[in-house]
């Protein structure tokens, strides 16, 4: 094996759950991988690869956004928000509704829900029925837990009032 | 009916045994599988046995504290939370002083760690039990030496021993004796109205990792020093590698190297007793390694590979005329045969004959498949989701000519499974990957890799005949067409066998170089949306009542003695009368129509009753009241959890899903092109048990079948058409508007 004499990973600094991260990664590479592979935060869950699943959901600057599909080189000094960084021990109003619910069958595309609806409810803090099911359409639970996450989201959002 | 105490055997000396720890405290073993599956040997011999052949244990701290080992892979099902409460209830601990930790698969001494056909709750309840309540009796002996009284004067309830002058101790005071005793014989199970652990609402014990996103997936384990793996595979089904050009690839950043893997499992393809697996295809294969998964799936965009047809590439119109080829011919094989139904038929006032169709399916786990290995001379490490871990572990031994005892197989949660993980391809692979580069490895599937070089839910095709005469069902004839082997075990005895005097099922096969297998209720899972549509359509056709039908057949099978019908009729009519009562069936409100379905299988008994509205000329399935009779319910958010998801699955796939083959080539390879439920279409689901003290049977699996079958009843009744093939959405005759739904 020949190693690549001229090309060099480029670094990037990331502001990943309020502390700064230097990490080594191609342009390119979605950062996804970078939370996954690079920093071992794992929380974030590979699904699709093309933003149709959710399973990778993070906070850009407190939007939910597909990090599968979001080039570390775009990212910039803006702030990500991971799973891991959403609470201390679990405590956000969103993770206790999910507790209090029993939301999880396998479990796998759960924190990309959690992500979209902690997304959603900062900014529609009491939705209805229909703005809570337009909200979270985009995320795929192939267990099919879509009740109880209807549950955990309006759980939650009477917690945050 | 069967009592709480079950039919299943077992000998209690072969499942326990007991050890003091080193740390102090109690560990006490049981082999599941050896206990309750009469076909399974003990793995050795039951006296050389030490703790650590168990696959499941109860660990006793000094602090009274208990650690349970779940021994069965955990795959959103449920059973790591279950499993332990079983035993907790005969324990008799607060379940808050249970901590449950997954068990490992140890080839060297431990049989059948097995998630799959929704059986391990059913098989594990008396073992469980009795483990339990053995445990609790050594505590309470140990006590009695203790306060030298007789053990009958002392009870045990929530971790605290009492003796009849009211003094007490914890468990963790005498696990240290405990551990040193004879195990009782004979021990005392609890009545079922004393529970207070099974029945309750127990949260899933992996609950807070999973909310803060700990690792505990397959794709989350990771070591120091591992590299990642992509597989380049033929994309079409028949075909196989010639030539391949990896220098694109090894150009991505982050590529280490590219090579080629398959002979060994071409070695294997000739050995009949592994070709059950399916996925040992004689194809060789391009693997790019790389120092990060991104760089794994660039440089397998990058390879350029030459394919040959190595075997016939088909089309799903192929697959069609093949499936109505052997429908209209004569090469069946009898699965089951009552009276003569031909005769039934030529004498019958009236006969009813439809065919229903459902395609292919891929199972979409939410996990792609991966898997890591890590081999040296010495060992073969190997950890990740598997539904069949002793399986993949005795494969990997022969691929690679090792000693199934050089392998250790980590379990780790499973980010879905529903019949897929069952099958170890990617097991396999990642081993042949890892033996050529002697490093620590994980094989990644991208979500293309995984869908479309999955393994399918086979396409059927159903035909079903009846004979009417004198305003009875005297014939019933099931005929199947299926791709790849046919419905098994007791599904051809299910309803109405027994209830038709003539009666036969019948089934043919087409081999193809598709692969699949077992799809979350294997053949049921489509079977039952063709027979319930067909029970309507004979309801309509001898202008009697569906539900009157239903029960009027049911009460012919009372009493049989036939030893393969192991529906009960009573519990079938059960669930029935409330499934009418609940639902308010018969009284919709105008614009909502309603379906209905009464199933069987994995051995519990349900039904189901969907409401359907159309709105803008679509359907919404509103609402569907499932009741369930799996006899004890053991932890009831997780029940109503797999009740629901397995209706809201089985409508989104009766619905949407559709997977066609083009020259051998799947047609869907994303979520882009590939259509799965979402919120938005996920109906309200109101679930209701059947009370009583039956021993309990699995939900994985029994309410998904009956959902498309409830639904396409509705969808008759909304819109006077009767849909005939999966998927609904795909009938152009019925949905004139379409607001161009991706269905593949």
């Amino acid at each position: 094996m020949t190693p690549k004499k001229s090309i060099y990973m480029p670094t990037y600094q990331l502001n990943v759950n309020g502390k700064v991260h230097s990490v080594e990664a191609s342009d390119n590479t979605p950062l996804l991988w970078v939370l996954r592979d690079e920093l071992n935060m794992v929380g974030t869950k590979f699904g699709c690869g093309i933003a149709q699943c959710g399973a990778c959901t993070v906070h850009l600057e407190g939007n939910a956004v597909r990090s599968c599909s979001l080039p570390v080189s775009t990212v910039g000094e803006k702030k990500i928000t991971t799973i891991e960084g959403l609470s201390e021990d679990g405590s956000h109003p969103v993770q206790e509704a999910w507790k209090e619910i029993d939301v999880p069958q396998c479990g796998y595309c759960q924190a990309g829900q959690i992500m979209t609806a902690t997304a959603f409810l900062a900014k529609n803090p009491n939705p209805s029925d229909e703005e809570i099911k337009d909200a979270m359409h985009g995320n795929i639970c192939r267990c099919a837990t879509y009740n109880r996450i209807h549950k955990a989201v309006s759980t939650a959002a009477k917690k945050m009032v | 009916m069967s009592s709480t105490s079950n039919n299943i055997k077992f000998n209690r000396r072969a499942f326990l045994r007991t050890s003091s720890l080193a740390s102090g405290g109690l560990l006490i073993g049981f082999n599941l599988f050896t206990a309750c599956r009469p076909e399974a040997k003990p793995p050795v011999n039951l006296a050389d046995l030490n703790y650590s052949d168990f696959n499941a244990f109860i660990k006793i701290a000094k602090n009274g504290a208990v650690t349970i080992f779940s021994p069965n892979p955990e795959i959103g099902q449920g059973v790591k939370t279950s499993m332990p409460m079983i035993i907790a209830e005969e324990l008799d601990l607060p379940w808050n002083m249970v901590y449950v930790e997954q068990g490992h698969l140890d080839t060297k001494n431990y049989t059948r760690q097995v998630a799959g056909g929704s059986q391990s709750i059913r098989f594990g309840w008396d073992a469980l039990r009795q483990t339990g309540a053995t445990a609790k009796q050594m505590l309470i002996n140990a006590a009695a030496d203790k306060w030298g009284v007789d053990a009958s004067e002392i009870k045990a309830s929530e971790g605290i021993i009492t003796n009849a002058a009211g003094e007490t101790l914890g468990y963790g005071d005498v696990v240290e004796e405990a551990a040193k005793l004879e195990v009782p014989e004979n021990v005392a199970l609890k009545d079922p109205k004393d529970y207070k652990i099974i029945g309750t609402d127990q949260v899933n014990v992996d609950i807070d990792k999973i909310i803060t996103g700990q690792p505990l997936f397959g794709l989350d384990y990771k070591v120091d020093g591992m590299v990642y793996a992509s597989v380049l595979r033929p994309p079409a089904f028949g075909q196989e590698l010639v030539s391949f050009d990896a220098s694109a690839a090894k150009e991505v950043l982050g590529v280490i190297d590219v090579i080629e893997i398959g002979e060994k499992a071409k070695s294997l393809l000739s050995k009949e007793e592994i070709n059950w697996t399916a996925q040992l295809s004689g194809t060789g294969k391009v693997v790019v390694i790389a120092k990060n998964t991104w760089a794994a799936l660039e440089g397998k965009k990058a390879l350029k590979a030459e394919w040959k047809e190595a075997s016939p590439l088909e089309s799903t119109d192929f697959h069609d005329k093949k499936l109505n080829e052997l429908l209209d011919g004569k090469e069946f094989a009898t699965l089951r045969k009552d009276g003569d139904v031909e005769k039934a038929f030529s004498q019958a006032d009236k006969v009813l004959e439809r065919t229903y169709e459902s395609p292919f399916l891929p199972h979409n786990c939410m996990e792609p498949m991966n898997f890591f290995a890590n081999i040296t001379d010495d060992e073969i490490h190997l950890a990740g989701p598997i539904q069949t871990p002793e399986d993949a572990a005795i494969t990997v031994a022969e691929l690679l000519g090792r000693d199934v005892t050089d392998i250790k197989v980590e379990m780790t949660r499973m980010g879905g499974g529903f019949g897929r993980r069952l099958y170890g391809d990617f097991v396999y692979e990642v081993a042949e990957i890892a033996d050529k580069i002697r490093k620590p490895v994980k094989m990644i599937s991208s979500r293309e890799d995984d869908m479309t070089t999955g393994v399918y839910r086979p396409a059927i095709k159903y035909r079903i005949k009846a004979a009417i005469k004198d305003g009875q069902l005297t014939g019933y004839q099931l005929k199947e067409a299926a791709i790849n082997g046919n419905m098994y075990g007791l599904i051809p005895n299910f309803f109405p066998a027994g209830a038709v005097e003539n009666y036969q099922v019948d089934v043919a096969n087409y081999t193809s170089n598709i692969t699949t297998g077992a799809w979350r209720a294997p053949y049921t899972n489509f079977l039952a949306y063709a027979e319930q549509s067909f029970f309507d359509e004979l309801a309509e056709e001898m202008d009697a009542d569906k539900i009157q039908l239903r029960l009027d057949l049911l009460e012919k099978v009372k009493g049989t003695t036939d030893e393969r019908i192991q529906y009960s009729p009573e519990r079938l009519q059960g669930v029935i009368k409330m499934a009418v009562d609940k639902s308010g069936w018969g009284s919709a409100p105008e614009g909502t129509y309603q379906g209905f379905v009464a199933y069987y299988c994995h051995n519990t008994h349900v039904a189901e009753v969907a409401d359907v509205q159309i709105q803008n000329g679509l359907p919404v399935v509103k609402k569907v009241t499932c009741v369930v009779d799996c006899g004890i319910v053991v932890n009831r958010t997780g029940a109503i959890n797999q009740v629901e998801g397995g209706v809201v699955d089985g409508i989104g796939h009766s619905m949407y899903g559709n997977y066609a083959f083009n020259k051998g080539v799947p047609e869907a390879s994303n979520y882009d092109k590939y259509r799965l439920i979402r919120m938005k279409e996920a109906p309200v689901v109101e679930t209701y048990f059947i009370e009583n003290e039956l021993s309990p049977t699995g939900l994985g699996e029994p309410t998904l079948p009956p959902a498309g079958g409830a639904v396409a009843n509705a969808l008759k009744a909304a819109t006077g058409k009767r849909v005939y093939k999966q998927p609904f959405m795909l009938d152009k005759e019925i949905w004139k508007v379409t607001e161009k739904p991706v269905l593949g």
